[in-house]
């Protein structure tokens, strides 16, 4: 049994929540992920690490409530305890020799793109962020980027805060500038970092994006995470999560995204009525 | 007693095909008392016993058969046990007709002694019978550090903490079994046999440590830091393969370990369970071996059709014949000669069709087998929502990618010395699908128990 540690709400749909799992924090970098389970009968579910205090034994998830699994987990309180918490899993974000580097966050993805932009940041890299969200409601994490960037730009898409349009203006206007970054590194939904590389390819600016398949047991056994990149099968779990995104097929993986996407919605309105009734 | 002449061994009684198509318990029920007197009696102890060497473990065969015409259950159990510490499991896994019956003298005219149904009802009865708990030997004080607990980890682990070693299993999922778990479906293996053998393990003082992925949470250099005096990396065989055909992607294409893993630990046939899985109209499973067997006999009890496309004839399926037997009495389809050369889907990314070669057999090949080759303009498709793939796995990168100096051979599968398990690493030793890539559960619990010896020995002479 792994202790929450602490849990705090970021917004209506994403919480973060420290967990106590020594090992885990002992070795986790930014980019790897680590697979849960709320309860004995759950489901495994992987979510990337947002951050780890390797003193304290604490790492760090943020998550947005999607499903049956991350509803039951939201509803969980520090001081409860999750049956299952293994990792991390995956390659860490390669960040070597990086000296000017645009991150770009998309909601909840930002929470992945944080620890990225903190540890280039600390290797003394130039780091501008961009991070997007849908309105002001759903923006995280604002403070956080603003000590790990040189430069932030929030956009939000009805233009409730910051600049109003998504993520990929603002990116699109400094390549236009003539601003040269030695890595785009971009974390988020799978058609936002897809008009991502389509605002790099040009400028050839190398892309890495982070990528988030279905997945089970994460060490390379179920074969379920599989992507194809570059015209050849990758498992994000062992080969990833982050890929060179002029190589990733897209359409391919939002495809493949959907398998369970009526199951998912079912177990998210199961448990709703289950907490609804709990808590008559 | 005399000898039972009859040609015929005992039928194994088996739950209804048609009622057992639709549940998950357990297809083979098990030898009665009498019956096992009475198959054991057609075992006419021959003095070579040319079973014993069929058996991977060199069970003593007849003296265990002995016990049983005896009916002193408990006794044959002992028999067996000093030499097979996963005699439950393997009484329902085994390929026997490949290994001790194929042997026996009985087989040359008539049927062989049922040899792995009395394994199993041994193994049963002592579990059902035995109240004597395990005692923890007392402890030499030594760490040994087993990576894996499937059959080979399992093995060696039990192995060493008969022998008084401090063992701790690090288990990459949150249940323990290895494949016995994810892989093996329940109506083939229940699993709460498995854990039976676990919690003896535990009995016997083995720290059971789950959620550790070795190679990422801890490196077996790390494991030594901490103390622990030799390693046994049991890690099972790892990625599945793929055909590299257009379609593989397509929503409803798996690989038969994310099939049966869904199914099997994750427990996804319960209308309850947190997690999915497709439940199809009709699937094809590519493969002839007992995963392509599990697969789709658990497809079927999820309520498809189901089709078994096969490079090769109904001879060479590389099953045990029995599973091949069961799932055929549950009305599964066999399409022997048949080579999937695509993957058709509809406009939204799910699986349609599959566009399949018909094959004939030519001179065999390299492994002995005869080779299948196309037959021209014969291309033809089948109907289908949802392709498991089951042809094989490609040994796991974790392990290797983070252990310098451990040598793996051009398939990526562990090197060792056959005699003793050892890597080209001091104090780590290999065994099981780690090492040979896809093999039986039989022949891994083999290599745990020759590791288990060396490093005894090894340590010892510390």
């Amino acid at each position: 049994m792994y202790k929450i540690a602490s849990k705090k709400v970021l917004n209506s749909f994403v919480t973060q929540m420290e967990i106590e799992a020594p090992l885990v924090a002992k070795k986790a970098e930014p980019g790897q992920f680590i697979i849960l389970r709320v309860d004995s009968e759950g489901e495994r579910i992987p979510l990337t690490v947002a951050g780890y205090d390797r003193q304290k034994g604490l790492v760090k998830i943020i998550f947005q409530i999607v499903g049956g699994t991350t509803n039951k987990l939201n509803q969980k309180d520090a001081g409860d305890y999750i049956s299952d918490f293994v990792g991390p899993l995956g390659k860490a974000t390669k960040v070597e020799g990086l000296k000017k580097v645009c991150i770009i966050g998309g909601g909840v993805g930002c929470a992945i793109a944080l620890p990225i932009a903190q540890k280039l940041k600390e290797m003394g890299a130039e780091v501008d962020s961009i991070i997007g969200f849908r309105n002001k409601d759903l923006l995280i994490l604002e403070d956080e980027f603003k000590a790990a960037s040189n430069k932030l730009i929030v956009t939000t898409d009805d233009g409730s805060y910051g600049i109003k349009g998504n993520v990929t203006m603002p990116l699109k206007e400094a390549l236009e500038n003539g601003v040269v970054y030695d890595e785009v590194i971009t974390v988020g939904p799978l058609i936002m970092m897809k008009f991502v590389v389509a605002t790099t390819k040009p400028y050839n600016i190398p892309t890495t994006v982070s990528m988030n398949p279905i997945m089970i047991d994460g060490t390379g056994m179920c074969g379920g995470c599989r992507l194809t990149v570059g015209g050849v099968t990758k498992f994000a779990c062992v080969d990833g999560p982050d890929f060179d995104g002029f190589l990733i097929d897209f359409d391919e993986a939002m495809k493949r995204g959907t398998t369970y996407r009526d199951f998912e919605r079912h177990a998210y309105e199961n448990t709703c009525n289950l907490f609804k009734k709990e808590a008559k | 007693m005399a000898a039972n002449m009859s040609l015929k061994r005992n039928e194994m009684p088996t739950q209804d095909p048609v009622i057992r198509a639709t549940n998950f318990n357990e297809v083979a029920l098990g030898y009665s008392e009498e019956t096992a007197i009475d198959e054991a009696l057609r075992c006419l102890n021959c003095k070579n016993a040319p079973c014993v060497a069929g058996c991977p473990v060199n069970i003593h065969i007849p003296e265990f058969l002995a016990k049983v015409k005896e009916g002193d259950f408990e006794a044959a159990y002992q028999v067996i046990y000093k030499s097979s510490s996963l005699p439950a499991v393997c009484g329902r896994v085994c390929p026997q007709e490949k290994q001790c019956e194929e042997r026996c003298i009985r087989g040359i005219k008539g049927e062989s002694v049922g040899i792995g149904r009395l394994e199993r009802f041994v193994a049963d009865w002592h579990n059902a019978h035995s109240a004597e708990a395990l005692k923890k030997p007392e402890s030499n004080g030594i760490k040994v550090a087993v990576i894996g607990s499937g059959p080979s980890g399992l093995t060696c682990a039990g192995e060493l903490a008969k022998k008084g070693y401090e063992v701790t299993i690090f288990e990459a999922l949150h249940t323990a079994g290895g494949v016995l778990v994810y892989g093996i479906p329940e109506f083939r293996l229940p699993k709460a046999i498995v854990q039976k053998e676990v919690d003896a393990l535990i009995a016997l003082g083995v720290d059971l440590q789950t959620n550790v992925v070795i190679g990422k949470t801890l490196t077996i250099e790390e494991l030594f830091e901490e103390g622990y005096k030799a390693v046994f990396i049991g890690s099972g065989a790892g990625l599945p393969r793929f055909m590299n055909i257009e379609g593989e992607s397509l929503n409803g294409v798996y690989s038969a370990n994310e099939f049966l893993t869904r199914n099997n630990l994750m427990k996804a046939y319960k209308e309850d369970s947190d997690t999915p899985i497709m439940k199809a109209k009709h699937t094809v499973v590519v493969g002839g071996g007992n995963v392509a067997m599990d697969a789709a006999r658990t497809a079927k009890r999820l309520g498809s059709e189901v089709t078994i496309v096969y490079r090769r004839t109904e001879k060479e399926l590389p099953a045990r014949l029995e599973e091949v037997h069961h799932a055929k009495e549950e009305g599964i389809n066999f399409a022997m000669l048949t080579n999937p050369v695509k993957i058709n889907g509809d406009e939204n990314g799910w699986v349609n069709g599959i566009v399949c070669d018909r094959m004939e057999l030519s001179e065999p090949d390299e492994s002995g087998r005869a080779r299948p080759v196309k037959i021209p303009n014969s291309e033809y498709e089948i109907k289908t929502d949802c392709v498991i793939m089951s042809i094989g796995t490609s040994p796991n990168p974790l392990i290797k990618d983070t252990t310098k100096g451990l040598e793996v051979n051009k398939y990526g599968g562990i090197v060792v010395n056959e005699e003793t398990a050892l890597t080209s690493l001091k104090g780590v030793y290999a065994g099981g699908d780690a090492v040979t890539g896809a093999a039986t559960v039989i022949s891994a619990m083999g290599a745990g128990k020759t590791a288990a010896k060396a490093i005894d020995e090894y340590l010892k002479n510390q």
